[in-house]
């Protein structure tokens, strides 16, 4: 039984799709929403704001880790519908993301406005993390079907500025911790795993390019 | 005659649970089954509120004799316990903020043995009672400003390190006092695995010059509302330099030895342009990865309150700027 499942593609059905959408909004819209209510009400320990920081800044690096692994399982798995989830976890990375953001200048920098500038552009750290988040705005923002038609082959190229975002993401976190032996080791480590199946195919392209370049030059010496 | 009531299972003495491991009921349970889940999900963030250890770690805090509060006090609104002993700094038990309120309670601080030896006269060491009885107690009031840009107001009870430095009465040829955490790794996870530490080499060390060491603001603390101190506050004894950041306030002492050069201290070994020896709170020397001119105070009231406010030099303690006269501040950080 178990065997034919492997072997045939397991489709799921319009309802499982629904069902399992609707639980990863009440899942992860839910948890948000609670975190923040437990914030305002002093209920998340002694430094509400460290924690809610800490919060939504390591959930949206699960998020974003989680939406990286739907491509691979989509492809290694006889179930393809694991890329119909892809679009939603994206935006709640950047969902996240975003509440990480605000929770920083609302209650960490406390719309102190100088203070935001200069902590923006001087502290390193911060302007990764914030590059990180304006890659996750433009991807986004670009997520409606209609604009990805319009876009064409510059969606993609947009969409794969993800690879950026969590690179820069986990030089944030790591960044932002006193010592480097640290959890976000762990974290690096994650991403290395989850990305490998796809830097076999980087390599082969890379590979193909410059084959391609090659390829060009000899026959353009050739005919001079 | 009414029946004598005679229990059908006859349990002896030895058959009793052992009160210790009476206590650990709850660690055992866990440990045999929940770790797994839970150690992914527990960590820093404390990912959702639902899977919070509930577990009451009872620590035996004992009632101080001490005087009030005196001169040296600042009158500012006080974090409340449950902050202060909830939110710590102490990598000995994990580098998460929460780590060290979880762990701690691992750390045998009765028996203990402070000794006092180097440049001095006369060396000795306090053992755990006469660490409360040797010196009286007083209470201190006193903002404490973490290098992480928060800060708290915390109602110590100690003694000054003075007192304790006079006793053993230092050569002349002494100039700075270097301190020093336990070091036991069988209670310290954190010294145990160099990941949960943070890298950090241990013992933590820490080192005042002598001038500073002797000023009167510099406390011996042995308590904190008017209790001993909770184990993630560094019991039985630590140190409170209120105008340095929080760091060089070294915890759970074993060992304060009086030397002739400046000793060498963990956060300055760790990184070097990060941290100083002299660590004073300054609004004008930023840490080079954030701002120090502002800081959050930590008293209570969740995300609204407004608790942001301007550091001070030296943080507010002006009677120790004559300490560091003609030092160029932005040098010696």
């Amino acid at each position: 039984m178990a065997f034919r499942l492997f072997k045939k593609p397991a489709r799921l059905t319009k309802a499982q799709l629904l069902t399992g959408k609707s639980m990863v909004h009440i899942l992860v819209l839910g948890a948000l929403v609670w975190q923040f209510v437990m914030g305002f009400t002093d209920n998340l320990g002694a430094d509400p704001v460290q924690a809610l920081l800490n919060f939504t800044g390591l959930h949206a690096i699960h998020i974003l880790l989680l939406t990286l692994c739907l491509s691979p399982l989509a492809q290694l798995t006889p179930c393809g519908d694991f890329i119909r989830y892809r679009r939603m976890l994206g935006v709640y990375t950047f969902i996240y993301a975003l509440a990480h953001f605000a929770t920083y200048i609302l209650f960490e920098l406390q719309l102190d406005w100088p203070l935001i500038g200069s902590e923006l552009i001087e502290r390193p750290y911060i302007s990764v993390g914030f590059v990180a988040l304006l890659l996750l705005l433009a991807m986004a923002v670009t997520s409606f079907d209609r604009l990805r038609k319009k876009m064409g082959r510059r969606w993609q190229s947009l969409h794969n500025t993800v690879y950026l975002a969590i690179l820069l993401a986990l030089l944030h976190y790591s960044w932002s911790q006193k010592t480097v032996l640290a959890d976000p080791l762990l974290y690096w480590f994650a991403a290395f795993v989850i990305l490998l199946p796809r830097m076999k195919r980087w390599y082969q392209s890379l590979q193909r390019k410059s084959d391609g370049k090659k390829k060009h030059k000899t026959t353009a010496t050739r005919t001079t | 005659m009414p029946k004598r009531f005679s229990p059908s299972v006859k349990l002896t003495e030895n058959e009793v649970t052992d009160e210790s491991v009476y206590r650990q009921r709850r660690t055992l349970l866990k440990s045999m089954g929940f770790l797994g889940a839970s150690t992914l999900l527990s960590s820093k963030a404390s990912a959702f509120g639902w899977f919070d250890d509930d577990d009451e770690k009872k620590i035996q805090r004992e009632a101080l004799d001490f005087s009030p509060a005196g001169k040296y006090s600042t009158a500012a609104k006080k974090t409340p316990y449950d902050k202060v002993s909830g939110y710590n700094n102490f990598y000995e038990f994990g580098t998460g903020k929460d780590d060290p309120a979880e762990y701690a309670h691992n750390m045998e601080t009765d028996p203990w043995s402070l000794k006092i030896d180097g440049m001095v006269e006369k060396p000795f060491t306090l053992d755990h009672a006469s660490l409360t009885s040797k010196f009286p107690l007083q209470e201190r009031i006193y903002r404490l400003r973490c290098v992480e840009a928060w800060s708290m107001v915390i109602p110590w009870v100690g003694f000054e390190l003075g007192a304790l430095i006079r006793q053993a009465r230092p050569l002349s040829s002494a100039r700075y006092v270097a301190f020093q955490t336990l070091y036991a790794p069988e209670q310290m996870r954190g010294q145990n695995s160099r990941f949960i530490g943070g890298g950090v080499d241990y013992p933590y060390v820490e080192g005042l010059r002598l001038d500073e060491a002797m000023h009167p603001l510099t406390l011996m603390a042995v308590g904190l509302y008017g209790k001993t101190l909770p184990p993630q506050n560094g019991a039985p004894i630590r140190l409170v330099v209120p105008w340095k950041y929080g760091f060089k306030s070294i915890k759970s002492i074993v060992r304060i030895t009086l030397t002739d050069k400046e000793p060498p201290t963990t956060w300055n070994k760790l990184a070097p342009n990060e941290y100083g020896f002299y660590a004073n709170v300054n609004p004008n020397v930023d840490h080079p990865r954030w701002s120090q001119a502002s800081e959050r105070r930590i008293a209570g009231g969740g995300l609204l309150s407004r608790n942001r406010i301007d550091t001070e030099l030296f943080n507010g303690y002006e009677e120790v700027a004559s300490l560091y006269k003609d030092m160029d501040l932005k040098k010696y950080y």
